[in-house]
C-alpha cells in the first residue's frame, strides 16, 4: 500500500480537484484506492456525492474508538472508496494533539488497511499544524500543486527543508504547476521555467480550466465525465508522472 | 415465509419493464437509472459428481461472453470470488484453475473430486444503478433473465439482484423492504442454480454413496434386503460413466464399496433371497471386485504420492519420479482393461439380470427385516470379539487382515440397517467401530504397499530402464511404509479394546434388542 497526499499550505490552489482525479484515474488503472477527505469543507466527498458526516466524528477515529473501516463509503466508481469529511474534523489538531505520538498517529491508523487498499489518497486542509504534520509522516509521496507565484515557489522550498529534517521515512516531493493562465506572461513563463529547473517538479501542468470548475456542477471527477478533455488528459499525465516516481 | 435469499427478488411478469416496476417501488425516495449497455453471457454451473460445492454452501459459475470467461465462486454467507481464465475443459480437478484465491478456496472442498458441468443456461443481464436524492449509487440492481437450452424446459421468471454499495447497507434494506411490500415482484426463495435446475425437471444432490434407504422393521426380510441391494446397484452404475470415462479416482471408489457392500450383503444376508440367488450372483461381483482392484491400488499409491515423496530424507523427490512415471504408465493399462470390463456383455447382463433377481416377489410369511438386522448385527459382532480376542502380538499378519473383512462386513450391516436404528446410538457405534477400521485399513494398505514396491522395483528393473538412485529411493519408501505399518499394529490393542469395552458392546446390544419375530 502507497500513500499519497496532496498537500497545500494555502487554499484553492487545486489539492482536492488533484485529490479527486487522481484516486479515479487510480481505479480506473486497477488500484484498490481510498480517498480520506481530512478537509472539514468536505469538498472531496460533496464531488462525490457523498454526505460529509462520520458516525462519532474526527475524534472516534484518531482515537481508534471506531474503525475506519466502518466509515468507508462505496463511490460510483468501481475500485474507489471514501472516507468522507465530518465538521469535526477543524479540531484534529486538538485531537491528535490530546493523543500519544501525534505525528506518527495517521500513519498507524491506515496501516491496518494494507490488505485491502493499494492506494490510499490524503486530501488535505490548507493549513500547516499538527495534522499536515502527521499527513507528512504517513504519506510516500506529496503532491504539491503550485500556483506560479515567486511566493508559492518560497514555500515550496520551506516545506522540502521541513521534511529534510525528518528522522526515518520521509516523503518524496512532487509539486506540479496548478490553475495555469495560460493568458497571463508570467504564469507561463514560471510553468516553463519550474519544470526545466526543478528535479522535484513534474513537466505537466494543470491549466485552469472552466472544465475543472464544472466538477463541483457535475458532482464527479473531470476524469470521469469528460474523460476525453483536455483537462482530464492533463490529470491522465500527471497521474503517469506519479506512477513514474514510484507509485 | 422464509427468504432464502434476502436480496434477491423475481419478477411477477405483468407486462411492466423492471425500471417501472422498482421505479414504483422506491419513490419518491430513491430512483433508478440504467448503467452500461446488457450483457450477453452463456452460464456453466459447476460441481463434483456428489455436490460438494452445494453440500458446503458454495455455487460455481462460469460466465462467458464476449470478451469475458470468468469464474465466479458465491457462498451462502455473502462471500465472493472471482477468477478470470479462459480455455479450460471440464470435468477437470480445481487444479486446472489458475493459482489464487478461488483455486485455494475450492480446493479443500473438492479434494480429489473433479468440477463438472450441473447445469447450463444463457442470460441476458442488465445493470441498474439505485440513486438517493443526492444522485448518489447507494445500491446495484441487476436484472438477469435466463433461459435455459433444449425444448421440454420451463421458463425462468427474471430475477433481481441488489448489491449495497459500501457503507449503504441501512439504505439497502430499507429498498428491500419497500420491493418486498411492492406489487410486481417477490423476494426470490431459491438460487439461480436451483431456479434452473427446477425449470429443467431436476433436482440438486441427484447422487450420494450413502445407502439411505427407509426400511420399517415389520417388513419382510426379503424386502428390506431388496431395497438396500437396489440402492447399491443404482450407485455401482451411477458411477460407472465416471470411472470408464476416469473422470476422478473416486468414481472407481465410491463403485467399488457398492460392490464390496453387495458382496457382503449377498454373503451375510443372502439366505433371505429367492432361492439361489446369492449362489448365482456371488462370483460375478467377485470378478467385478477383482478387475476394479488393480487400479485401485495404483490409485492408493498415486493419491498419497505427494506425501510421500515430501516425507523422503535421504533421496529427493526428483529421484522417485521414475517411480511415478512407472505407476502412471501402469495405471493407464489397467484403466484401459477396468473400461474394456465395464463396457463388457458380461457386466452388461450381470447388472441387467441382478436388477431382476431382485425384483422377486417377498414371501408373506417369515422373517422380518428388524429380526434379520438384530440377527445378523450380532453374529457379525461376536466374529469381532471372537477373532479379535484371539490376536496377540505374535499372531501373523493374516489374522489383522481376518478381522478387517469381518469388521467391514458388521459396519456394511451397521449401513444396511440404519434406518431401523436410533440414529444417536447408530452414529457412537459407527464411530466405535470406526476407530479399530482406521487402524485396521492403515495396517493392511501398509502391508499391500510394501508387497507391492518390491513387485514395482522388480518390473522396473527387468525393463532396465530404472536408474539405481529410483530404486534407492523407493528402498527409503518402503522404509517409510514398514514404520506407518509397524505404529498401526502398534495401536492396534488399544484400539481393539475401545471396541470390546463394555460401553461399546452396550451400544451393540442396543442395536440388536427388540427385534420382534
Amino acid at each position: 500500500m502507497k500513500i499519497l497526499a496532496t498537500y497545500n499550505i494555502k487554499g484553492g490552489v487545486g489539492k482536492t480537484s488533484t485529490a479527486v482525479n487522481i484516486s479515479h484515474l487510480a481505479a480506473r488503472d486497477g488500484l484498490r484506492v481510498l480517498l480520506w477527505d481530512l478537509d472539514a469543507q468536505g469538498a472531496a466527498s460533496f464531488l462525490l456525492r457523498v454526505r460529509p458526516r462520520v458516525k462519532g466524528g474526527g475524534a472516534a477515529l484518531i482515537r481508534g474508538r471506531r474503525d475506519l473501516d466502518a466509515a468507508i463509503k462505496g463511490t460510483d466508481f468501481d475500485r474507489l472508496d471514501l472516507l468522507p469529511a465530518d465538521f469535526t474534523y477543524r479540531k484534529l489538531d486538538l485531537i491528535l494533539d490530546a493523543s500519544k505520538k501525534p505525528t506518527q498517529r495517521l500513519a498507524r491508523l491506515l496501516r491496518p488497511l494494507g490488505a485491502e487498499y493499494d492506494l490510499i489518497v490524503l486530501d488535505c486542509p490548507p493549513s500547516i499544524s499538527l495534522l499536515s504534520e502527521s499527513v507528512l509522516h504517513a504519506a510516500d509521496i506529496l503532491l504539491v500543486p503550485l500556483i506560479p507565484t515567486t511566493l508559492s515557489v518560497r514555500t515550496l522550498d520551506q516545506l522540502t527543508e521541513f521534511i529534510a529534517g525528518f528522522d526515518g521515512h520521509r516523503p518524496k516531493v512532487l509539486a506540479f504547476c496548478s490553475m495555469i493562465d495560460r493568458r497571463k506572461r508570467l504564469h507561463r513563463e514560471i510553468a516553463e521555467r519550474l519544470p526545466a529547473e526543478r528535479p522535484d517538479v513534474a513537466q505537466t501542468i494543470i491549466p485552469a480550466l472552466s472544465l475543472i470548475e464544472r466538477m463541483s456542477l457535475e458532482r464527479a471527477p473531470v476524469t470521469a465525465f469528460a474523460p476525453r478533455s483536455a483537462a482530464a488528459r492533463q490529470y491522465a499525465a500527471l497521474w503517469a508522472e506519479v506512477a513514474e516516481r514510484g507509485l | 415465509m422464509v427468504e432464502a435469499f434476502p436480496h434477491d427478488f423475481v419478477l411477477a411478469g405483468d407486462g411492466r419493464p423492471v425500471e417501472d416496476v422498482v421505479q414504483a417501488a422506491i419513490a419518491p425516495r430513491y430512483t433508478v437509472a440504467p448503467d452500461g449497455l446488457p450483457r450477453r453471457l452463456r452460464l456453466t454451473w459447476l460441481d463434483t459428481f456428489d455436490w460438494r460445492l452445494y453440500h458446503a454452501g458454495l455455487t460455481l459459475r462460469h460466465n462467458v461472453g464476449s470478451r469475458v470467461s470468468d469464474y465466479t465462486l458465491t457462498g451462502d454467507d455473502g462471500e465472493q470470488i472471482t477468477a478470470e481464465a479462459k480455455g479450460l475443459r471440464w470435468p477437470s480437478l480445481a487444479d486446472a484453475l489458475p493459482p489464487g484465491p478461488l483455486r485455494a478456496r475450492l480446493q479443500p472442498v473438492t479434494w480429489v473430486r473433479a468440477l463438472l458441468p450441473t447445469a447450463r443456461a444463457s442470460t441476458v443481464m442488465r445493470q441498474l444503478r439505485v440513486l438517493n436524492a443526492d444522485g448518489k449509487t447507494i445500491a446495484w440492481l441487476t436484472v438477469s433473465d435466463l433461459s435455459l437450452p433444449g425444448p421440454g424446459t420451463n421458463g425462468v421468471p427474471s430475477r433481481l439482484s441488489l448489491t449495497a454499495v459500501r457503507g449503504y447497507q441501512g439504505q439497502t434494506n430499507r429498498i428491500v423492504r419497500q420491493l418486498t411490500a411492492a406489487a410486481g415482484v417477490a423476494p426470490a426463495l431459491r438460487s439461480p442454480l436451483d431456479s434452473v435446475l427446477a425449470a429443467a425437471g431436476r433436482q440438486p444432490c441427484g447422487y450420494s454413496s450413502k445407502i439411505d434407504v427407509k426400511l420399517t422393521g415389520a417388513m419382510p426380510a426379503r424386502s428390506a434386503m431388496q431395497k438396500v441391494l437396489l440402492r447399491l446397484l443404482g450407485t455401482l452404475e451411477a458411477n460407472v460413466p465416471g470411472t470408464v470415462r476416469d473422470i476422478d479416482t473416486e468414481f472407481l471408489h465410491d463403485l467399488r464399496v457398492a460392490v464390496r457392500r453387495t458382496r457382503s450383503g449377498i454373503k451375510l444376508c443372502g439366505d433371505v433371497l429367492a432361492a439361489g440367488t446369492a449362489e448365482a450372483f456371488r462370483g460375478e461381483f467377485k470378478w467385478l471386485g477383482d478387475v476394479t482392484t488393480p487400479i485401485r491400488d495404483l490409485d492408493v499409491y498415486l493419491l498419497g504420492y505427494d506425501g510421500m515423496a515430501a516425507g523422503l530424507l535421504s533421496a529427493t523427490p526428483a529421484e522417485l519420479a521414475p517411480f511415478h512415471h512407472y505407476l502412471c504408465q501402469r495405471r493407464e493399462i489397467e484403466q484401459r482393461a477396468l473400461a474394456r470390463a465395464l463396457r463388457s456383455r458380461r457386466f452388461l447382463d450381470m447388472t441387467r439380470a441382478w436388477r431382476g433377481a431382485l425384483a422377486a416377489p417377498a414371501p408373506r410369511r417369515g422373517m422380518t427385516a428388524a429380526r434379520l438386522a438384530a440377527d445378523r448385527i450380532r453374529r457379525a459382532d461376536r466374529q469381532v470379539l471372537r477373532r479379535g480376542t484371539a490376536i496377540t502380538p505374535d499372531s501373523p499378519p493374516e489374522s489383522l487382515h481376518d478381522l478387517r473383512k469381518r469388521c467391514k462386513e458388521l459396519r456394511y450391516l451397521l449401513e444396511f440397517f440404519a434406518s431401523l436404528h436410533d440414529p444417536a446410538i447408530h452414529q457412537q457405534a459407527v464411530r466405535d467401530l470406526k476407530g479399530l477400521q482406521d487402524c485396521l485399513g492403515e495396517y493392511q494398505d501398509c502391508q499391500v504397499q510394501q508387497h507391492e514396491i518390491r513387485m514395482f522395483a522388480e518390473q522396473m528393473m527387468a525393463q532396465r530402464t530404472v536408474p539405481a538412485t529410483a530404486l534407492l529411493a523407493m528402498g527409503e519408501l518402503a522404509g517409510q511404509i514398514a514404520r506407518r505399518e509397524r505404529q498401526a499394529r502398534r495401536e492396534f490393542a488399544g484400539r481393539f479394546a475401545g471396541f470390546a469395552s463394555a460401553g461399546s458392546q452396550r451400544r451393540f446390544r442396543a442395536l440388536t434388542s427388540g427385534s420382534g419375530p
